[in-house]
């Protein structure tokens, strides 16, 4: 087979000639080899345009055929934004072409080219701020112009998910650089992981001379075997506090990304160096590429780049590729070289591809390649992400590292360049193995002797190695960023010199300032191209050098991330209760609470409620917060929890409490029950269990820390059932000997525990949040299903049946009893739920007490109160407005509402202005609907059995 | 992400802890005017540099602790310390 632009078999290539592999290119079929990029295939088949820019949808081709390639992001499949010039081609790919429509050859909307002076910086800020009424139409027009892939809706979630690491030292790179300094550090005893983007290892190496491919091969055979644990395709995306390291594997088995989180106690930085793009003008025209492309499409990928070439050098770099466009064939038509003082303004021809390039000898010379090595950037972003500021270094015209970090050290070209053969480069990158290793195990001893409990470490403290390594020489460099044209600075956004010459003369001539107003920089290659050329345009401006003007920080991430790595796997948990079988089977319909899945009704709430109101329900409330404490001082405790009098609970009895924040808010409530002398058992809401226990337990830690208190949460110990209705007593007499149901021995609020169902250790107290004649009993979750069965056994005749949370709710409403956080809000103090008897200002000190006694002199705090819509019918939604009649003035609003079953009608709690809180007062309801509907405010928060004699019966 | 040395279980990810705030004394409930109960309740000193501050080991060993913090380099510059009368913060 033979493709018009692939060369024969290069002694360096990494295709597999055997293996083809079939793809689509805009739905057209085309052929690659195994070991191709997407670009190289592209290539290969002569494809010069791979994409269409983002603003004026020029057709662009390869620029540096690597990760960073601006010009190579592609559309795969359902999968947007694909790097074309790093992703590996496999059989069967459907790749197409983004920011092209209709198609890559004919774009109609390349027509920007033509006003592209009216879509220069600052462009959307200045076009589309006036007038406001037409957002919506501008917003529909700068949709189609939206750059990037197609995001396919459809598509299932992927697989993607999270490690947690612990190495001694990571490498980042895997280069010449990071290889020896991994297997150096690994060699001195270090646990080493080392994360290359790339899916080779060897960085520049690949694309030399037979011979710098065979060190690659044997530096990475070295770092296999002395241990170094080598990721490929993996990016370490960000360096954060303490050497917390992110890398986002792309190579780990069965899931599409794995986010890999290392706390390493060394970071080694050595990404090399980025060729960095020349401005002139016509430089974004297909077929200008850096020395670094050509090199590796000839010899990686066997591809010839081009028929005749002109090349612009100031480097060995840039005179190896000339090396190597002469060995595929290629016709050089000149050599520029920058460090004779040759050079070039500007790369002329059509759209589609460059044809000549003009000199600045005033030559113009026919070529259908023109290929730039004019230097470096260095890409320091994870040495800044550790605090340091790297230094320009006019003379090598590049930024080095400052050695200035302790736990992060940096090697290879961030740190000098090597000598000719580049021993010196590798014995830096040895040295830098080394002391990290060191380091690595003084920070290990650190971490374990500051851990209390672990082994003891083994003598003193180690010294803190000091760096010793040998400064690394650093080649002199010519300063080449913008010839005298003006060209693209950053090929991702579309942003020219020009552009950041306007907005500077518009005043944003500060480099951070320029960035953001340009966006120059902020593209897929997060400036790796870009950073230098933008401030070198800017220094220009200003008349400074680039270490004046500086460059913009260097945040995370290294390169981008994808929103699956970072989600990665869900680990939030699920609760369920041990009945949770049984509701499934008999079909309840399921309610998600917090982290619980309950149910919420078994098919028809309403007859759920008339059931319980008139026979006997039972419900299964195990989310219940449930905390055991034991101790003298428990009293104490709950006496400076909650609001109320708690010093004298007798054993067997159990009280109803609210409890404040500091600030008198509402922070949970429920009932305590004493069961034994120095024994009890409190209830929280279910989503307050947690937020309650850390509230006792910081009162206890920190202002009471001689209170005896033991305190054990038991949510999950218990599986909780509400025994409620006027037969409950009966049905629960059916299962127990050995609890006496009476109702002159145990009355409402009074806790006994015994036997239900052969159930041992059951806790059961007498309360009536549904207003009914209620028992909740608290088995031993082991049991709980049992005696959730036998109680609908032992009921049949009395017509027991389940009921859900909604018909829990819609009978706790009936009853007027609120829920923290539905009916309150992080506003809501303790006298505006009518609580205010319950509020004991005598106590001497409880939490909360002194904003609660001034909320009690503030009559006009909010009220909460029942209503009731004038017209039965109407059942307002929650968090409706309750406005003063015939204005919009906001007096309150509806938190709860439902239409109650016993009583045939809309009922409700809401927080109304005081003005308004008193029995009988009409109140304005604002409905969702925009109509205004009569409320009445009653007497007490119950709409039904306000005297209590059904749940004291 | 930061490490927080707990006292009990050694150096954690902050994420294992729950940042409780500056570590405060709260005023005497039966002395104290509005002012300077609100200043305990809202107010927080934000300094650049040294911060004493409280930590709740949420995931670990349950304890609250108060450490001292350089809010500059984010380090921890002095042992934090254990159990006992620790200050609130909330």
């Amino acid at each position: 087979m033979s493709l018009p632009s692939r060369l024969p078999p290069q002694p360096t290539e990494v295709i597999d000639r055997s293996r083809v592999l079939e793809f689509s290119w805009n739905g057209r079929p085309l052929t690659g080899f195994d070991g191709d990029t997407i670009a190289s295939a592209l290539a290969a088949s002569g494809k010069g345009i791979v994409s269409r820019s983002m603003k004026y949808h020029r057709p662009r081709g390869l620029l540096t055929a690597d990760y960073w390639d601006p010009n190579a992001l592609v559309q795969v499949g359902d999968e947007p934004n694909v790097r074309a010039a790093h992703r590996r081609l496999e059989a069967g790919m459907r790749v197409s072409a983004q920011n092209a429509w209709p198609s890559l050859e004919r774009d109609v909307r390349a027509a920007n080219g033509l006003v592209q002076r009216f879509l220069t910086a600052g462009f959307y800020y200045k076009t589309f701020i006036r007038p406001r009424r037409l957002w919506p139409a501008y917003e529909k027009v700068l949709a189609t112009f939206a750059p990037g892939g197609r995001v396919d809706l459809q598509t299932p979630h992927g697989r993607h998910d999270k490690r947690y690491a612990h190495p001694d030292v990571v490498v980042a790179g895997g280069g010449p650089a990071g290889l020896v300094a991994a297997t150096h550090a690994a060699r001195a005893g270090a646990r080493v992981m080392l994360a290359e983007h790339e899916y080779r290892l060897g960085g520049h190496l690949l694309w030399g001379e037979a011979q710098d491919v065979a060190l690659a091969v044997r530096l990475a055979d070295e770092a296999a075997r002395a241990g170094v644990e080598l990721l490929t395709d993996s990016t370490v995306t960000g360096r954060y506090e303490d050497n917390w390291v992110a890398i986002a594997q792309r190579s780990h088995p069965g899931v599409a990304e794995r986010l890999i989180k290392a706390r390493a106690k060394m970071l080694v930085v050595a990404p090399g160096l980025v060729e960095r793009p020349y401005v002139f003008a016509g430089n974004d025209r297909p077929g200008v590429m850096t020395s670094g492309a050509v090199r590796r499409l000839v010899r990686m990928y066997a591809v010839k780049p081009g028929e005749r070439a002109v090349v612009l050098t100031a480097n060995p770099d840039g005179d190896a590729a000339v090396a190597a466009l002469r060995a595929a064939g290629v016709e050089i038509v000149a050599v520029v070289d920058a460090r004779a003082g040759e050079g070039i303004v500007a790369a002329h021809g059509t759209a589609r591809r460059v044809e000549a390039v003009e000199l600045e000898d005033g030559r113009t010379l026919p070529c259908d390649l023109l290929v730039t090595a004019v230097g470096w950037t260095a890409p320091t972003s994870l040495l800044n992400m550790a605090g340091d500021r790297p230094d320009f270094d006019p003379t090598s015209a590049r930024f080095f590292g400052s050695d200035a970090l302790e736990h992060v050290l940096a090697t290879g070209g961030l740190a000098g360049d090597g000598d000719s053969d580049g021993h010196s480069l590798l014995d830096h990158a040895a040295q830098t193995g080394r002391l990290a290793a060191a380091r690595a195990a003084v920070v290990a001893h650190r971490l374990q002797a500051r851990t209390a409990h672990a082994a003891a470490v083994d003598g003193e403290e180690p010294p803190w190695p000091a760096d010793t390594r040998s400064a690394l020489p650093r080649e002199p460099h010519p300063g080449l960023f913008r010839a005298r044209t003006h060209g693209i600075v950053d090929y991702s956004e579309d942003v020219s010199s020009k552009d950041l010459v306007a907005a500077a003369a518009e005043g944003y001539d500060h480099i951070e300032l320029l960035k953001r107003y340009t966006t120059a920089t902020m593209g897929p290659s997060q400036g790796k191209l870009e950073t230098v050329n933008t401030v070198a345009v800017l220094a220009e401006l200003r008349g400074q050098s680039i270490g004046e003007v500086g460059t913009t920080v260097w945040r995370p991430p290294y390169a981008p991330v994808s929103l699956g790595a970072l989600a990665g796997r869900i680990f939030e948990p699920k609760r369920v209760s041990p009945i949770q079988p049984w509701h499934e089977a008999h079909g309840a319909h399921p309610i998600v609470a917090g982290q619980w899945i309950r149910p919420e009704h078994y098919g028809d709430p309403a007859a759920e409620v008339v059931r319980t109101r008139t026979g006997v329900g039972i419900t299964d409330v195990t989310p219940l917060g449930k905390l055991d404490l034991q101790g003298p001082d428990v009293p104490l405790l709950l006496s400076h929890l909650y609001t109320g009098r708690w010093m004298k609970l007798p054993v067997g009895s159990v009280r109803y409490g609210v409890m404040c924040g500091e600030d008198g808010v509402v922070l949970d409530d429920g009932v305590t029950g004493r069961l034994g002398e120095e024994h009890y058992l409190m209830s929280t809401t279910s989503s307050g269990a947690r937020t309650v226990l850390e509230w006792a337990e910081s009162w206890l830690q920190t202002e009471h820390p001689q209170w005896r208190v033991h305190l054990t949460p038991v949510t999950d110990a218990f599986t909780s059932i509400n025994v409620a209705g006027p037969h409950s007593r009966t049905l629960l007499a059916r299962l127990t000997d050995d609890i006496d149901l009476d109702p002159e021995s145990f009355g409402f609020m009074r806790v006994r525990r015994g036997a239900i169902a052969g159930s041992p250790d059951c806790v059961v107290w007498r309360i009536g949040f549904t207003g009914e004649l209620s028992f909740e009993v608290h088995v031993p979750s082991g049991y709980g299903l049992h005696v959730w069965q036998a109680l609908l056994e032992a009921g049949g005749d009395l017509g027991v049946a389940p009921f859900g949370l909604e018909a829990q709710r819609i009978m706790r409403l009936e009853k007027g009893h609120f829920i923290v956080g539905q009916d309150t809000d992080g506003l809501t103090q303790a006298p505006t739920t009518g609580l205010g008897r319950l509020i004991a200002l005598d106590k001497p000190d409880f939490a909360g007490k002194p904003e609660l006694a001034w909320a009690l002199q503030q009559p006009q705090a909010p009220h909460l109160v029942a209503l009731q819509p004038v017209d039965p019918r109407v059942v307002p939604d929650e968090a409706c407005q309750i406005v003063r009649a015939g204005t919009d003035e906001i007096l309150g609003r509806i938190t709860s509402s439902r239409m109650s079953p016993t009583l045939g009608r809309g009922i409700c709690l809401g927080q109304v202005a005081a003005e308004v809180a008193h029995p009988g007062a009409e109140v304005t309801v604002r409905l969702t609907n925009g109509e205004r509907v009569l409320a009445r405010v009653l007497e007490e928060h119950a709409h039904f059995d306000p005297e209590g004699a059904r749940l004291r019966g | 992400m930061l490490l927080v040395p707990c006292p009990h279980c050694g150096p954690r990810n902050a994420s294992d802890l729950a940042y409780v705030g500056e570590a405060r004394r709260r005023p005497d409930p039966a002395a104290t005017s509005p002012s300077q109960w609100r200043e305990y309740l809202y107010l927080r000193s934000n300094p650049a540099g040294l911060l004493r501050e409280t930590w709740y080991c949420r995931a670990g060993c349950g304890r609250y602790f108060v450490v001292e913090r350089d809010t500059v380099s984010n380090t921890f510059s002095a042992p934090p310390v254990p159990g006992r009368k620790t200050g609130r913060g909330a």
